[in-house]
């Protein structure tokens, strides 16, 4: 296939739905001749997929402003903290850890590159390694959490630990979710790299593979808020 | 390249449900019509049952700790242990059974007498039903789903799958919510509000599982509307008709815009709070045990940084059916249809900063009482906006009295005694004396109960869009009579009771001396209660005849403009013959331009050159 019919798909995907719905309506409404030029706030139109991922953001967002809430409360409210007798978090490890998953979001943005510029081979690689380093990053924290359970710190010792692996927990399941969708994502890609039918792969995952990188920057975006407030304040 | 596109759409929509088995339309339909219809049954069922526990709650108040009739046993197989009748045989043959094969009502309320466990589970989940499993399923999710793609020209929602399964994630979690009546120890019993730290720990109420599903219920609902909302919200920004701007959408699809928003941002605070109830009751953590340095007030705080939005999110879509209806049957525009946006939209924004005027009793800095009192006193600034506009829309109008009209009305007028009981309410003085009496029972059924006089509304008005026949208006204008005057009759004393300082939530009112004169009160609002409820059944045989017999409706049955009443009666999957391109403003009843009293939204007018009025 030329390439040039190729883009022209390409182009054409980013103003439709991504097979979910009807596509929107045409842009530029034809103005009724008593119009009193109204205007909207959105000239132009947005995918549905972007806006429903931005929404869906903005929820999760109202989910950790809870957690962090309650949070906030008990560390402001309490005169020591952490309380004494508890086992001291490692600030260490978890910076290196917070390191390694902001690369992942640089890692995730060469990813979202690569798809602009239609090098699918690349799109692969970062992909993988983003979910590489997202694992890592699991890895380092259930390494962590287990020897903090040694040193006597549960859900259930107190509210420094019930607000600890609450909010860090939450966050963590997060990224659990997100690197499993990253890994189907990558499956997909790759099975579409290697066969000859690549428009299939674009007009089906174009959009999948940016609103994934959405929610990736999203996780990426929150780890450092709560490591500060966390692990450092 | 644009045009062609749309129209193989519609080609392939119509092909496609063609194909379609009896599954893919009726059960796993991914149609916002079906959908929608699916909440709404959804909503009634739910309906029906927590009514039937608010016949039981009233019961009680009335005749504490009597038998039930019908299913109780006689005063004198009580007194003596002699059967009578066929229901005391029954019971003795129950009550004579070991322990272990006792069943639900013999637990529950032996000899039909209601226990005060079960009470308690009743008040606790007549509001849940009532507030999460009808309002929200009825309003947001039923009228929600029909009408947004609807009134906005859309051929369906945004996320059709994402809708699909927003309603089948929403009756898990309702029969979750129904299943946890039956589990050992009962369900929720300690208030919808379920307040910590009397539920977070299972030996303060002795309800177990009852709880836990009652959080869990409540989690998986708050998946159900994030998905509806994401889609609602995505739908009204992206898949507008041609010509159909913000302003030039109808109040209804405003407030349903709102609402979606609202949702959004304030569930995910509940099932935060949710999540840190259930790792109490089950993980053993401490986030509301003062025993482990947690802090009861903590689920106060975001209990109703969530219930206050939660309020709007229920009374939001009831202003926008008021706002159609008056309108329609005033045959007049709206009185300040931009007024009413800004209205709305003021009160979404207050929603967020008034939360803690719920919790002045709980040992808050009297400043901060303050400071929320004030905040929820500017809130009746955009109501009483939204009132006044009403008033304003009747008058000089060329009112018909409808169905539907009749229950509008009904709505506005509930709806300023329920915000004049506010105002007491919010008054921090005044709120430390009548704080959990029937004053605020009275005061919040007569905002969130008199929503159902909005669900009639919607009902009736849109009944012959939703299922292609009208409802008999003869029938429907008994039940919104006879509604409207029960309903009064029952909420209305409340509020002498509450001034009187009968507590809510309370078993027997009698065992307190000061309340025996407030007695024969109880007696009538229970009995104006009955009668409210047995008006039901009107409203439930106009529906079921209707459904089947009623007469077949016409496109535009009530001479609306709104772009709903453009398509068949009921509309096809894909909704539109051509997606309608719109001219003006949803409410030009009784425009000079033309000879009828209506001019829809999407008809072109060749020799006009005036300004459309908003």
């Amino acid at each position: 296939m030329p390439k040039e019919t190729l883009d022209s798909v390409i182009d054409s995907i980013e103003v439709e739905s991504i097979g979910e719905g009807p596509p929107p309506p045409i842009p530029e409404p034809p103005f009724g001749p008593d119009d009193d030029d109204d205007g909207d706030f959105m000239d132009s139109q947005m995918n549905n997929a972007y806006v429903g991922m931005v929404l869906f953001i903005g929820a999760e967002v109202m989910l950790f402003a809870g957690l962090i809430g309650a949070f906030l409360l008990f560390r402001f409210g309490s005169a020591v903290w952490p309380p004494p007798f508890q086992p001291r978090l490692p600030v260490f490890v978890t910076g290196i850890n917070t390191a390694i998953l902001l690369l992942s979001g640089y890692t995730m943005h060469q990813a979202l590159r690569a798809i602009q510029s239609r090098n699918y081979q690349q799109l692969a690689n970062k992909l993988l390694i983003t979910a590489c380093l997202g694992l890592t990053f699991l890895v380092i924290q259930g390494y962590e959490w287990v020897r903090l359970i040694r040193f006597g710190l549960t859900p259930s010792s107190g509210v420094y630990g019930s607000t600890f692996y609450v909010l860090i927990g939450t966050h963590g399941t997060h990224v659990l979710g997100a690197v499993i969708w990253l890994l189907i994502l990558l499956f997909r890609v790759r099975r579409r790299t290697n066969s000859p039918d690549r428009l299939y792969f674009m007009t089906r995952h174009y959009i999948g593979v940016k609103i994934c990188g959405m929610y990736w920057y999203f996780v990426v975006a929150l780890w450092p808020v709560l490591y500060t407030l966390v692990y450092l304040s | 390249m644009s045009e062609s596109r749309a129209a193989k759409g519609t080609h392939e929509v119509h092909e496609a449900h063609a194909h379609l088995g009896f599954v893919r339309t009726y059960i796993f339909s991914t149609d916002h019509k079906m959908i929608g219809r699916q909440f709404l049954f959804m909503g009634l069922f739910m309906l029906i049952i927590g009514g039937l526990m608010a016949m039981l709650i009233r019961w009680e108040l009335a005749f504490p700790e009597k038998p039930l009739p019908v299913i109780g046993a006689s005063k004198e197989f009580i007194d003596t242990g002699e059967p009578k009748t066929s229901m005391d045989q029954t019971w003795a043959e129950w009550l004579s059974k070991p322990e272990s094969e006792q069943n639900w009502l013999t637990k529950n309320m032996p000899m039909g007498a209601i226990t005060a466990p079960l009470y308690n589970s009743l008040f606790t989940m007549h509001a849940t039903l009532m507030i999460f499993f009808v309002v929200m399923p009825i309003m947001v999710g039923g009228f929600g789903n029909f009408l947004i793609p609807l009134t906005i020209g859309a051929r369906d929602m945004a996320f059709p799958t994402l809708n699909m399964l927003s309603f089948w994630v929403g009756l898990l979690s309702g029969i979750i919510m129904l299943a946890s009546l039956f589990v050992p120890g009962g369900s929720a019993a300690a208030g919808w509000t379920s307040y910590a730290p009397l539920t977070a720990k299972v030996e303060y109420t002795g309800v177990n599982w009852g709880q836990n599903l009652w959080c869990i219920s409540l989690i998986v609902m708050g998946i159900s509307s994030l998905m509806g909302s994401i889609n609602y919200i995505t739908t009204i920004i992206n898949m507008r008709a041609p010509g159909m701007t913000f302003f030039r959408m109808p109040l209804i699809t405003w407030s349903l815009f709102i609402t979606a928003i609202l949702l959004l941002l304030a569930l995910p605070v509940l099932t935060s709070a949710l999540a840190m109830l259930l790792f109490d009751r089950m993980l053993g953590t401490h986030f509301f045990l003062p025993e482990g340095g947690g802090e009861p007030i903590l689920w106060q705080h975001l209990f109703w940084f969530f219930g206050h939005p939660e309020v709007y999110i229920l009374v939001l879509p009831a202003m926008g059916v008021t706002s159609e209806v008056l309108s329609v049957f005033s045959r007049k525009p709206i009185f300040g249809y931009r007024g009413m946006v800004f209205a709305m939209t003021a009160i979404a924004f207050l929603s967020w900063v008034v939360w803690g005027h719920h919790m002045f009793v709980s040992g808050m800095n009297p400043l901060i009482g303050t400071t929320f009192m004030m905040t929820t006193m500017v809130i009746a600034v955009p109501s009483a906006i939204k009132t006044f506009n009403w008033l304003g829309t009747l008058w000089g109008g060329s009112i018909r009295f409808t169905t539907p009209m009749l229950f509008g009305l009904a709505f506005v007028s509930n709806f300023v005694i329920g915000g004049l009981s506010g105002i007491f309410m919010a008054s921090t003085p005044v709120d430390i004396f009548i704080h959990d009496t029937y004053y605020i029972v009275a005061h919040f059924h007569y905002v969130v109960a008199g929503i159902i006089f909005a669900i009639f509304a919607a009902i009736t008005y849109w009944f012959p869009k939703m299922f292609g026949r009208m409802m008999n208006e003869t029938l429907g204008k008994i039940h919104a009579i006879l509604t409207f005057i029960f309903f009064n009759a029952t909420f209305f004393p409340m509020h002498i009771l509450g001034v009187g300082g009968h507590m809510r939530r309370i078993f027997n009112p009698l065992q307190y001396e000061f309340l025996h004169p407030l007695q024969p009160v109880n007696v009538f609002i229970s009995i104006s209660a009955f009668c409210l409820g047995v008006a039901q059944l009107i409203f439930l045989f106009n529906f079921v005849w209707s459904l089947f017999a009623g007469k077949r409706a016409d496109r535009n049955p009530w001479h609306a403009n709104t772009l709903e009443w453009i398509t068949p009666s009921p509309p096809p999957h894909g909704n539109f013959d051509k997606i309608p391109t719109v001219y003006r403003g949803p409410y030009e009843y009784s425009s000079p331009e033309v000879a009828e009293d209506w001019l829809p939204q999407d008809r072109r007018l060749e020799t006009t050159t005036a300004k459309g009025a908003h």
